[in-house]
């Protein structure tokens, strides 16, 4: 039943989720916390009601330097680099020449350098990537190995936060900024991945521990693990890659077309140019077969990814498949995603999922599942 | 109180055997938030999959304790799952059976090597 940890890497923080009891499990070649004493349920919530912490120190970030760099970014990211202004983050994805997606991703502007947090699972094939592409160019591409990285999200997150650093308060919604945090310089973007306000801190390894103890001092705090940032993410609406995102899916399908940057669609500035550039840009403008909607199941059992929908309540065809879903608290039900053809896609639509032997009623639903706590 | 492998207690009363899941097993399972129970009449017989319930982590099944028939099923976790986690061994019961000879409960662990079983 224990996963085998041995042979996991460890965060800065390992000895700070053991001390708060956290259930400890591998993820992307990590041991990280899947939840701890407060429990997945609780610790959802309590990020929707007040603030969480957690460590994402297992992603990637990594810093681009070297000439030209935001205009050699944009040969592998249908995202407008060079238009992305200091102090500026901005979403993207690495697309592959089939126009599926091989990550996704974060790109600050911090001056000199551009600031990248790739996923754990993708991070080594994103630098090799990048290196293949950019190294020739005379561009530098190095992973931190010396950061860690936190998120501290809810809607107590900016109070908590300015505490310790009264200039958050001045930051909107993706902007970055160097701030010093008890005498530690800190990176910090105004995002998240829970659909909340909240802050990504990158922090020295050395400062981190200090940092996370001092955040998790506070009431407002607690620790969140990955269960929880799990059920946030999925009723923000938002993709998880490897499950709702792959190589053989377009940014179409998945409904990140808001993603593909003005200046790269057809007829922008610097029209197409990354790898998948034809079928992405014709996809914007014809559709796709399948496209990625929010499913709300009828009854109270969650639908996971990889149960399979139907158009009809017996026989009838295949037509999608779950890619993510489970119980969301807030929304105080099941809540899934998936890919289910254009035709099915539109909100209300009735479809069956296949659940244990039954077919369950769900409905195309709108996405998020909750409102998004932005501070824009 | 009798435990069997599959981490359900058992008890006997009024002539019936009252099954739940044990504090371990709700411990392990995490935030338990769907419960579909078995309909009240069914002949079951032992290790027949009766109950499923899902936690936030996964779906897991809990098999027939025993042969007998399934007489009456705990609605208020069907209702409110979170009680599996709050009371497991106590008002969150899932159902109670008419088994024909009650002594083959004898066989079951007690608490004793239950304990020693999950440790």
């Amino acid at each position: 039943m224990a996963d085998d940890l041995t042979e996991l890497k460890t965060t800065v923080l390992n000895d700070l989720h053991h001390a708060q009891g956290a259930k400890m499990v591998g993820f992307a070649g990590y041991e990280m916390p899947v939840q701890y004493k407060l429990g997945v349920l609780k610790e959802h919530l309590h990020t929707r009601a007040s603030a969480g912490l957690f460590d994402v120190s297992h992603m990637g970030q990594v810093i681009l330097r070297g000439p030209d760099v935001a205009r050699a970014l944009e040969a592998l990211v249908p995202v407008d680099v060079i238009g992305l202004a200091e102090g500026r983050q901005r979403y993207a994805l690495f697309t592959n020449d089939a126009g599926g997606i091989e990550d996704d991703l974060m790109i600050a502007n911090r001056g000199d350098h551009l600031f990248l947090v790739v996923n754990a699972a993708c991070k080594h094939a994103d630098v090799a990537r990048m290196r293949a592409a950019l190294e020739p160019q005379g561009i530098t591409v190095k992973m931190l190995e010396n950061r860690a990285l936190v998120a501290l999200q809810g809607p107590a997150a900016e109070d908590v936060l300015a505490e310790h650093c009264p200039d958050v308060r001045e930051m909107k919604f993706m902007d970055v900024a160097t701030l010093p945090i008890a005498g530690a310089e800190c990176w910090i973007s105004r995002s998240g991945y829970t659909g909340e306000d909240g802050f990504e801190i990158s922090v020295p390894n050395a400062a981190a521990m200090d940092l996370a103890k001092s955040l998790l001092g506070d009431a407002r705090v607690e620790a969140i693990g990955l269960g929880a940032r799990d059920s946030l993410r999925l009723e923000a609406g938002l993709c998880l890659y490897g499950q709702d995102l792959d190589t053989d899916t377009t940014p179409i399908a998945a409904g990140l077309g808001w993603a593909i940057s003005k200046a790269r669609r057809t007829d922008g500035a610097r029209a197409g140019g990354f790898p998948g550039d034809t079928r992405i840009l014709s996809e914007m403008a014809e559709g796709t077969a399948l496209k990625r909607v929010g499913l709300r199941p009828e009854g109270r059992a969650p639908l996971r990814a990889g149960v399979v929908l139907f158009d009809a309540e017996e026989g009838g065809s295949e037509m999608g498949t779950v890619t993510s879903g489970g119980f969301g608290p807030s929304v105080e039900g099941p809540v899934s995603m998936g890919y289910v053809p254009r035709a099915q896609a539109s909100e209300g639509t009735t479809l069956w999922a296949e659940l244990r032997g039954k077919r369950v009623p769900v409905r195309v639903a709108k996405l998020p599942f909750v409102p998004a706590g932005f501070k824009r | 109180m009798k435990f069997t492998e599959e981490h359900e207690w058992l008890e006997i009363e009024d002539d019936l055997v009252v099954v739940g899941i044990t504090t371990h097993a709700a411990e392990q399972l995490g935030d338990i938030v769907f419960v579909e129970l078995p309909d009240e009449g069914r002949e079951v017989t032992k290790d027949e999959e009766v109950v499923v319930i899902e936690s936030v982590k996964a779906a897991s099944d809990i098999l027939a304790p025993l042969d007998g028939e399934i007489v009456e099923v705990n609605e208020s976790i069907v209702a409110d799952p979170g009680k599996v986690n709050e009371d497991p061994e106590g008002d969150a019961w899932f159902f109670k059976m008419k088994i024909e000879d009650l002594s083959v409960l004898d066989e079951l662990m007690d608490e004793k090597a239950y304990k020693a079983f999950i440790s």
